[in-house]
């Protein structure tokens, strides 16, 4: 059936509403992935029109121009031309333009018609056109460019009738004269403008009574703050209750499993220990990921992110970092990996890799495991000033040593580089919108799936390998210790002694270090297995607690949670850096200087302690 | 004047927007947002200390700038 479709590419402006659209007109028949080489998310779907053709629809990142200044815009550019390697040229240019907008979008209109290829024109958001008083003649723009044009309503379910019926018909080579350089462009827009397009008096808007809230310097700021602390409540609140299923579920479907097996058999050691508890420590987080993001989502769609990333502009800029670097730092507190992929939104590649190098540093939620044990088995539970809980403290303390690591770090690397070149901000700010459900439900639908794919591939093979070092080889005949120490990860416990002796850690912490690797909560788990101890991982938690608290000196466990601060192990985090910087050098920086500063913090934490308790 | 000096609320006019070296990068984007000759501007929103970054309407639509893009961008006066 592939053979006969026909393959269609959506272009146009950031936030002309092409993602709607696409979404309307695919329906949930999409994939996602990367174009062959480069970092660019590629969007593919397909569907049928009621004759029964069946199309395949790209859809392509938002550019402004095609004159291109980022990945995004040089992917679109390098699409329409035909020029990317792996990807044909599409049959078919759907050039979508918000109404509302026409002056700015119909630019990139003309720079697409230059082309040469056969385009149709997706008047969209017409709904909201209408409502601004905005009359539309798309006949005579038909007329003046040369193309058809429709008129379309993404967020509309019959929305995108007009432009299915278009692509059943002909597709003629555009016939308008465009003009080459960008003033006669304009030039042309505005002619365009005063012929098609009637505008009705300007009403003064709810835009700019939002604004006036939303980019006050000190209101706006407010704003921002609460906004933070609601969803950072949310994300810890909202999301327990589906904790505690999802690893209840997980343990019950393993004792299921694994039930059919005989006890003791390495078989129900690998499924049990290896996969169940470790698949299961990492799904666990789940529920926050997508709540963070099902806030991210609504308020990007909103238009309010690109705002907050206006009013932190300044404070970033000057440690080296931009505004738009607060959307993937938020994402980082979720867990590292989908905030370094949403760097792909800074076009800067200075900037960007700064904010890739530091996004590891904000506390991601799979190091509140590790927090919380370390806290309830050393920290006295004591209120502080008649007001605060000192838990409480030393966790919100940790959270605050990790945001400002992050800018002493993107600071000390603005130094180093040097760079002199001018790094420019030019961000839009799109009108307001109410989010539509359907966007945000595919949003989320495909992060759910991005993480089930990272869990079900490098996090499940890493399980199965580190579950391997830690059984094999067996504890010999009459031995008296657990068996894990006669075990590779054992041996290698061990042996790391020796480096991390002079930061306070015993050889048991070393141990669960090692599978700490997939996934830093795992840490916890893996220090129950080293204590030789069984149950939930509730219990776990509760029993080792009281028995770290009983055997590790108070410096020691400061220093590790310092350790974890840093804490460079996730394999997770240092492979999307591999992919989304394309460069093993950058990787492995990132692991040096985070392991330093681990072992610094770390070092420093255990001896100032030492010496204060002495 | 230029558009990084404009107190908040002002509306005027592009008169150009120049080069702050040749084949200017920032420069170029600028116009093809739409910031060239005789476009209505309107100061929205401006930071404390200097403005900078500052939000500025053109046409319909609004971009944050920081101070050194909008010192290319030359005003004149008068109302939209």
């Amino acid at each position: 059936m592939s053979e006969a479709s026909s393959r269609i590419a959506l272009v146009g402006n950031p936030n002309c509403g092409k993602t709607a659209l696409f979404n309307q007109l695919t329906g949930s028949n999409q994939k996602v992935a990367n174009y062959a080489g480069v970092t660019v998310e590629r969007k593919e779907g397909r569907f049928r029109s009621p004759s029964g053709r069946s199309f395949q629809l790209l859809d392509l990142p938002g550019a402004y121009s095609l004159d291109a200044t980022s990945p995004d815009e040089e992917v679109t550019r390098d699409v329409c031309l035909g020029r990317l390697p792996g990807e044909a040229l599409p049959d078919l240019l759907v050039c979508v333009a918000d109404a509302t907008n026409l002056r700015l979008h119909l630019r990139f209109v003309l720079e697409v018609l230059a082309l040469g290829r056969p385009v149709v024109l997706a008047l969209n958001m017409m709904d909201a056109a209408k409502r601004k008083g905005i009359a539309i003649d798309s006949q005579l723009l038909a007329q003046k460019l040369g193309i058809p044009v429709v008129e379309t309503v993404a967020v509309d379910r019959q929305g995108a009738q007009a432009l299915v019926a278009q692509l059943e018909q002909d597709w003629p080579q555009p016939s308008a004269l465009v003009a080459g350089d960008i003033q006669a462009r304009h030039q042309q827009v505005r002619e365009l403008m005063r012929d098609a397009v009637r505008q009705g008096p300007v009403v003064h808007s709810l835009d700019d009574k939002i604004d006036a809230l939303v980019l006050h310097p000190v209101l706006g700021l407010g704003l921002l703050a609460v906004l933070m602390f609601f969803i950072f409540q949310a994300v810890f609140s909202w999301a327990e209750p589906v904790m505690d299923a999802i690893t209840d579920g997980v343990s019950a479907v393993g004792a299921w499993v694994t039930g059919f097996l005989p006890a003791g058999s390495a078989l129900h050691s690998l499924l049990a220990d290896g996969i169940f508890a470790g698949l299961g420590n990492v799904l666990v987080f789940m529920p926050q990921i997508l709540i963070l993001f099902f806030f991210i989502l609504t308020l990007e769609e909103s238009g309010y992110l690109p705002r907050a990333a206006y009013l932190l502009d300044r404070l970033m800029f000057k440690a080296g970092l931009t505004g738009r670097a607060f959307i993937p730092l938020l994402s980082s507190f979720a867990c590292a990996v989908p905030g370094i992929m949403a760097t792909r939104s800074i076009q800067d590649p200075r900037e960007r890799l700064i904010t890739i190098l530091v996004a590891p540093l904000m506390t991601c939620s799979a190091r509140l495991p590790v927090y919380a044990l370390l806290i309830a088995a050393f920290i006295p539970h004591q209120t502080v000033w008649g007001l605060f809980n000192l838990q409480g403290l030393v966790l919100f303390g940790l959270y605050f040593a990790g945001i400002l690591s992050a800018l002493v770090v993107s600071l000390v690397l603005k130094w180093v580089r040097k760079d002199k070149r001018e790094h420019a901000l030019m961000m839009e700010l799109p009108a307001y919108r109410i989010p539509n459900p359907r966007d945000l439900a595919f949003g989320l639908l495909q992060r759910a799936k991005i993480f089930l794919r990272r869990v079900g591939g490098i996090i499940f093979a890493l399980t199965v390998i580190l579950w391997f070092l830690s059984s094999f080889p067996g504890a010999p005949e009459g031995a008296t210790g657990p068996a894990i120490d006669y075990s590779f990860a054992g041996r290698l416990g061990h042996a790391l002694a020796y480096i991390f002796a002079p930061v306070g850690f015993n050889w048991q912490i070393c141990v669960a270090l090692v599978p700490g690797m997939a996934a830093r909560e795992v840490a916890v788990s893996a220090l129950g297995t080293v204590y030789a101890m069984s149950g939930s991982e509730d219990a776990v938690a509760n029993q080792l607690g009281m028995l770290i608290g009983a055997q590790w000196s108070l410096p020691t466990a400061l220093a590790l949670l310092a350790w974890y601060v840093y804490a460079p192990q996730c394999i997770s985090t240092l492979a999307v850096i591999r992919r989304e910087t394309n460069s093993w050098k950058v990787m492995l920086g990132a692991m040096a200087y985070l392991f330093a500063l681990a072992y610094g913090a770390a070092f420093a934490t255990f001896h100032i302690a030492s010496s204060l308790l002495a | 004047m230029n558009l990084a000096d404009a107190k908040k609320g002002l509306q005027a006019f592009v008169l150009a927007v120049k080069d702050a070296y040749p084949d200017d990068p920032i420069a170029r984007r600028l116009r093809e947002l739409g910031f060239v000759d005789g476009e209505p501007v309107k100061v929205v929103a401006r930071s404390f200390f200097g403005g900078n970054p500052l939000v500025v309407q053109v046409g319909a639509t609004r971009f944050a700038l920081r101070r050194n893009e909008a010192q290319r961008i030359t005003l004149q006066l008068g109302a939209a």
